[in-house]
């Protein structure tokens, strides 16, 4: 009996969900933006922050998107706005990750009177709209980049908190997790090792999901007057400052056509991961 | 309940002490801080020399009064501004909350029937704009394509300069002038809400559109669709006596998903449209860190999304029959 060597059907390559159709789009448009963020000083012909030429020019070859009130090259600091931008949202997704992280994991894991203390507080501070406050905190503290930061943080954390506790209370009932438990490891190493891995997938996609959100937030702060001040090439900034000259368009359209970009990216990526993962959206 | 409007309070109690700011600067001015007499006059009457938990024993027992106490800036108490800049606030956010559901639910049906083509695309790039579009960079744009350069539609505020507010009995300038039989007012006040609220419906429209085509999908997987097309029922029928019914169950609780939206959107929109509410009055009194408004606006919208989500749940009790308050 002759043995036929069948073919083997060739497994049809499927580019993981967050690559496909608009998500493909969303991340390289974010890998662009990075890119430009990370190099743009190495190859910008004009300094965000001085004159470049005329003042109030429309949108030419030399100055893509004109020229601003103080003769500064607009498309220049749009693009350069996304050095205070990019980094402001990474600092306050990624603290906000790890704070409701460590209170979502000891409400969980810890439970009992911690839990529900701990959850009381999460409960509070998602029953105000965000950006009110955002605003009442930052302008408590002052204005300013870094108290908006702050503000932003405190504002956005609970809900990972939230997101976590759940997971890490589903994952504890895992009978792997009890035999652990069974054998006596200690319960930090439980924690860490075994239940923090299976628990954390919905907070990192709700994260990367709330990027966009975070950079429309810095930058509503900014134009409101509590985040970065005119002179600085920040998104709401600029916009602030061409809101002053309505008729000079060119100054507020390029800074909020790139606010723009930059979430419609992340919000494709997001819608993505939301069918991928099925996520459940929580509101903000 | 209660104890979340407590928490709600004392939140902002804690977050009004984080100040390094001296409050004194906006009560009595740059030039009179070093006049002492004026000074100390002014720590009696605001209650600046007493200690912080005279403080919050005070505000609590205030606010359980419906005394939010004095803006610094308007010298009236705070309630009273709030209660006058109230109604702006919600003929905006009901409007913007009408267009948004209208065309949320329309394009997510569309969306949902036609999906994966061109339509379905084209109907979720118009959502993701929404969601992603920066209020008042749009609302920017719009008022100078639309007011200063095609003059299609009125300026900022709520209605043209030097036209006095119809008399107040809701608030809502196109309800009052109606009662009042006046037509004209009636057209102009309509006129000067299009663009506002245009701009933050289209947020709404994004949220909206996504849960319903994602639900009414949800639906046509069920079993119950596959007998009703069975049946050979029209695609119609299907969609709007079967599938719809069960998919706009949980559109019913978008109102207080929309909420956050619609408060965020409202204080950026007011800012860009010069509208009278407590959206730009929030900005106002940040600006000048006239922290008994910025207190008052902050409660206000905790106590204001309590409600609605009470409102959503009660809505949603009722219109779905397998779930009955306990």
């Amino acid at each position: 009996m002759s043995t036929i060597a069948l073919p083997a059907p060739r497994a049809r390559r499927r580019r993981p969900p967050w690559l496909r159709g608009g998500a493909l789009i969303g991340v390289i448009s974010v890998l662009v933006w990075a890119i430009v963020a990370l190099t743009l000083p190495l190859w910008t012909p004009f300094d965000p922050t001085a004159p470049a030429g005329p003042r109030l020019m429309s949108p030419s070859w030399d100055h893509l998107m004109g020229t601003d009130a103080l003769g500064r090259d607009v498309f220049t600091r749009a693009l350069w706005g996304s050095r205070t931008s990019l980094p402001i949202a990474l600092i306050v997704i990624v603290f906000s990750v790890i704070l409701g992280t460590i209170v979502g994991a000891a409400a969980g894991f810890l439970g009992g009177w911690i839990d529900a203390v701990l959850m009381r507080f999460v409960d509070i501070t998602m029953a105000f709209p965000p950006i009110l406050l955002a605003m009442a905190i930052t302008s408590s503290l002052g204005p300013g980049v870094r108290n908006a930061l702050i503000a932003m943080v405190l504002v956005w954390w609970p809900i990972y908190a939230r997101l976590l506790r759940a997971q890490v209370i589903a994952v504890r009932q895992r009978e792997y997790v009890e035999s652990a438990e069974a054998i006596g490891a200690p319960r930090f190493l439980i924690l860490r090792r075994y239940v923090l891995p299976m628990a954390y997938t919905p907070v990192l996609v709700n994260a990367t999901m709330d990027f966009g959100q975070v950079v429309l937030l810095t930058a509503s702060l900014s134009f409101i007057g509590l985040g970065a001040r005119p002179p600085s090439a920040e998104w709401g900034a600029m916009i602030t400052e061409g809101a002053v000259s309505f008729y000079d368009w060119w100054i507020a359209a390029a800074p909020g056509i790139a606010i723009i970009l930059v979430v419609l990216a992340f919000n494709f990526i997001g819608d993505a991961l939301r069918d991928s993962f099925d996520v459940k959206e929580i509101a903000r | 309940m209660p104890f979340l409007l407590l928490g709600i309070a004392t939140i902002v109690f804690i977050v009004s002490r984080l100040t390094h700011a001296n409050p004194l600067v906006s009560i009595v001015g740059e030039r009179n801080l070093n006049n002492e007499t004026i000074v100390n006059a002014a720590k009696r009457r605001w209650g600046l020399d007493q200690s912080v938990p005279v403080h919050y024993v005070k505000y609590m027992q205030n606010l359980l009064r419906g005394d939010m106490g004095t803006s610094f800036t308007t010298r009236r108490p705070v309630l009273s501004d709030l209660w006058d800049r109230l109604p702006a606030t919600l003929e905006l956010t009901f409007v913007a909350l009408f267009i948004g559901v209208v065309i949320g639910v329309g394009l997510g049906v569309l969306a949902a029937r036609k999906r994966n083509t061109i339509i379905d695309h084209a109907a979720r790039f118009i959502a993701l704009m929404g969601s992603s579009l920066p209020a008042f960079w749009a609302g920017l744009i719009v008022l100078y394509v639309f007011y200063s350069k095609l003059g299609w539609f009125p300026g900022p505020g709520r209605l043209d300069p030097r036209t006095t507010a119809p008399d107040k009995i809701t608030g809502f300038f196109t309800v009052d002038s109606l009662l009042h039989g006046d037509f004209a007012l009636f057209r102009q006040s309509v006129g000067h809400l299009i663009m506002p609220a245009s701009i933050l419906g289209w947020g709404v429209v994004g949220i909206v559109t996504r849960l319903v085509r994602a639900s009414l999908l949800d639906e046509f997987s069920m079993e119950y669709v596959r007998v009703a097309r069975a049946m050979g029922l029209r695609e119609r029928t299907v969609v709007n006596t079967h599938a719809m019914r069960n998919a706009l169950l949980p559109t019913i609780t978008i109102v207080a998903f929309a909420f956050a939206f619609l408060i965020t959107g409202a204080v950026l929109t007011e800012t860009v449209f010069s509208w009278p509410g407590v959206g730009s009055y929030a900005v106002e009194a940040s600006r000048k860190l006239d922290f008994p408004a910025i207190i008052g606006v902050t409660i206000l919208g905790g106590v204001a999304f309590l409600v609605t989500n009470l409102i959503s749940d009660v809505a949603y009790a009722i219109a779905d029959p397998r779930i009955r308050l306990s």
